[in-house]
């Protein structure tokens, strides 16, 4: 077990990279502390397999160095940096029955053979393969064998971290769940680092304590779950995090009131003169609905009823915004909006503007 | 519900039941027609039961055939499976080289067996040949007409030459088919370069052996057109395979009946053979779980 550094790390799979945008993975200077588990989130192509791949030491990274604790193990080979690593598709020796699979690793590395047999049960029991240990791993199902990989990783109880590449791609939707929970609780009972590779927000916030987001090769923000939902510093955050995502409409800020469409709308606190691209963030669930009094008005262009809630999809001023109500709330015909000041976010040039001040009363 | 019968549908099967009985059916027939018969000329037939098939099974002339055919085929596998292996293993998996290995292997696949036995044969002389003729000048006695060491030895390479490369297409083919994930996780887990091969290429690769090693074995039990042209099935009877006696019976001699007869059962073994292959190796590794390694 060990922390992780990533010392100005960047990546280009070009030979001669010269732009920014050469680079699949932009420079990214971070601490990975032992023990945590971290989620890598962002959609396809955005560079989190690429990090993944150089923690693993499958890839050597063009720039920077990482650290496992204090040693810099930039150029060595996976097999000298004691991880372990789940992919996309499970990964079994097909002629190996699961007890053989999971000796394999130890084998390898001349781990006395009382030993072995001691630490292969341990996992056995863990991951409840009991039944299954004398089986040959081909006939097993996607889950099973994803777990007979995991144990791969798990049984050298010594790893410095366990990497996840999207590993519930292949799994059925009710083993998701489960195979998730079981990841939980192993990491709860083991204590390694984990780094969990996903596209799905559901998989990366249940799983980590922090969520790593990435977008265009860039980490655009690292925090816990409630960090990513109430204050998300990049756009990019707001709207891929959350379901729907956070409402970016284009707005002007002065001082403690935005324009909105010649409407002002109050705000958390007093800002600082704002150039060039400026936008307001809300969340769908922080958006009340009134149909007399003070708000913005607004067009609804449908209702999604999806059970325990409603998602209505309305327009002001040819900005769509979408309003979550709960359950029995009605939707008013000509709406009027009004949204939380706590719970509005200011952008500039897609990044998170904080307030100079906190408003009065606020 | 109640399921509808049209049997108008059996009418789309018809151009595939022509075609089979065309190319296969009746000439198998035909064949088998003339196993139970025997005619002294101008058409007469007259039933001979099942002699054929008695006398072709206690023939020596068959035994020492089908003897022949079992060693050969036999040497041929032991080679060009392992080697075919070894040089897909070899070959480069991305890059400029694979087109041009490619093509490289590719190359003997596409010239016919008569060609490739003519080739050899003048290869081999003493007179013209390289071989011969480079043979004879570092000392070594090398003569295929004559000797039966040398004959075998040169239908053996031939073979190799000429049929290596679709073991190694097949393999590679296998092999380039094995994601990368398996090898990351081979690196990850310590693995060796022989427990890669061992666990993870090998598996993989068993659909494609399974075919290899089935053609392979067909081609080299059926094989005819190369000892034919190189030989003629000599120096004595030492490459006289069963196709080149069958020929030799049927056309040669004209000798339908046992001719006939030696066909059926020479089709037999081979199905027979395929089938035990086939089975023994779809099952290799799957049923029962293996005794764990110490």
């Amino acid at each position: 077990m060990a922390q992780i550094t990533l010392d100005k790390l960047a990546h280009s799979y070009l030979p001669h990279p010269k732009t920014d945008a050469d680079f699949a993975l932009k420079e990214i200077d971070h601490v990975w502390d032992d023990g945590g588990a971290y989620a890598l989130l962002g959609p396809s192509g955005c560079g989190k397999t690429t990090l993944l791949n150089i923690i693993s030491g499958l890839l050597v990274p063009s720039k920077g160095k990482i650290l496992f604790d204090e040693r810099d193990i930039t150029a060595f080979q996976p097999e000298q940096r004691n991880i372990a690593q789940v992919f996309q598709f499970p990964v079994i020796y097909d002629t190996m029955t699961v007890r053989q699979n999971l000796e394999f690793p130890l084998r390898n590395r001349n781990v006395p053979s009382d030993e072995i047999s001691k630490r292969v049960n341990e996992m056995i029991d863990i991951l409840d393969l009991g039944g299954k240990a004398n089986r040959k791993a081909r006939g097993l199902t996607a889950d099973e064998k994803q777990k007979i990989s995991l144990g791969r990783g798990l049984v050298r109880y010594d790893v410095n971290a366990i990497l996840f590449d999207e590993p519930l791609t292949v799994i059925d939707p009710h083993m998701k769940w489960q195979l998730r929970t079981k990841l939980k609780d192993l990491h709860r009972q083991l204590g390694h680092t984990m780094i969990y590779v996903t596209h799905d927000q559901t998989e990366a916030l249940t799983f980590a304590d922090k969520v790593v987001v990435m977008y265009e090769g860039e980490v655009v923000q690292i925090g816990t779950p409630e960090e990513l939902f109430d204050e998300p510093e990049h756009t990019f955050v707001g709207y891929f995090i959350g379901s729907p995502g956070m409402n970016i409409i284009p707005t002007e800020v002065k001082g403690s009131t935005a324009n909105l469409g010649g409407h002002s709308v109050e705000l958390k606190g007093a800002y600082a003169h704002l150039d060039g691209k400026t936008e307001l963030g809300i969340r769908p669930e922080f958006i009340s609905m009134k149909s007399s009094g003070s708000g913005l008005p607004a067009k609804v262009t449908s209702v999604e009823d999806i059970g325990r809630f409603k998602i209505v999809r309305t327009s002001i001023e040819n900005h769509n915004l979408n309003v979550v109500l709960n359950e029995g709330e009605s939707v008013p015909a000509d709406p009027l909006l009004s949204f939380d000041p706590a719970r509005i976010n200011i952008y500039q040039d897609d990044h998170l503007v904080r307030p100079q001040s906190k408003a009065k009363g606020a | 519900m109640e399921k509808t019968y049209n049997n108008k549908a059996w009418l789309l099967v018809i151009p595939v039941v022509v075609l089979v009985a065309l190319s296969a059916i009746i000439p198998i027939m035909t064949v088998v027609n003339y196993s139970f018969q025997d005619t002294f000329g101008k058409n007469v037939f007259f039933w001979a039961g099942t002699e054929w098939f008695i006398d072709v099974l206690r023939s020596e002339r068959f035994h020492d055939a089908l003897g022949r055919n079992l060693l050969f085929s036999f040497i041929i596998l032991c080679i060009e499976i392992p080697l075919g292996i070894a040089i897909a293993l070899s070959m480069p998996k991305r890059g400029i080289w694979v087109p041009i290995c490619l093509v490289l292997m590719a190359l003997p696949l596409l010239i016919p067996w008569n060609v490739v036995g003519t080739i050899w044969q003048i290869f081999g002389r003493g007179d013209i040949g390289l071989l011969g003729y480079a043979m004879s000048a570092i000392g070594i006695e090398y003569n295929y007409t004559s000797n039966v060491f040398d004959a075998w030895a040169t239908i053996i390479i031939m073979d190799v030459w000429h049929w290596t490369s679709l073991v190694v297409l097949l393999c590679y083919a296998g092999l380039v088919s094995i994601p990368e994930a398996y090898y990351q996780a081979a690196r990850i887990d310590g693995a060796s370069k022989w427990s890669v091969f061992r666990y993870i290429q090998l598996p993989k690769m068993r659909g494609v052996l399974i075919i290899a090693f089935l053609l392979r074995f067909m081609d080299s039990f059926m094989i005819y057109t190369e000892p034919f042209v190189l030989t003629g099935g000599g120096p004595g009877n030492s490459t006289t395979f069963l196709s080149i006696d069958l020929v030799k019976q049927a056309i040669g001699q004209f000798d339908l009946g046992p001719a006939a007869a030696m066909s059926l059962i020479y089709q037999l073994i081979v199905l027979l053979i395929c089938y035990v292959f086939f089975t023994v190796m779809s099952n290799v590794g799957t049923d029962k779980p293996e005794e764990v390694e110490k």
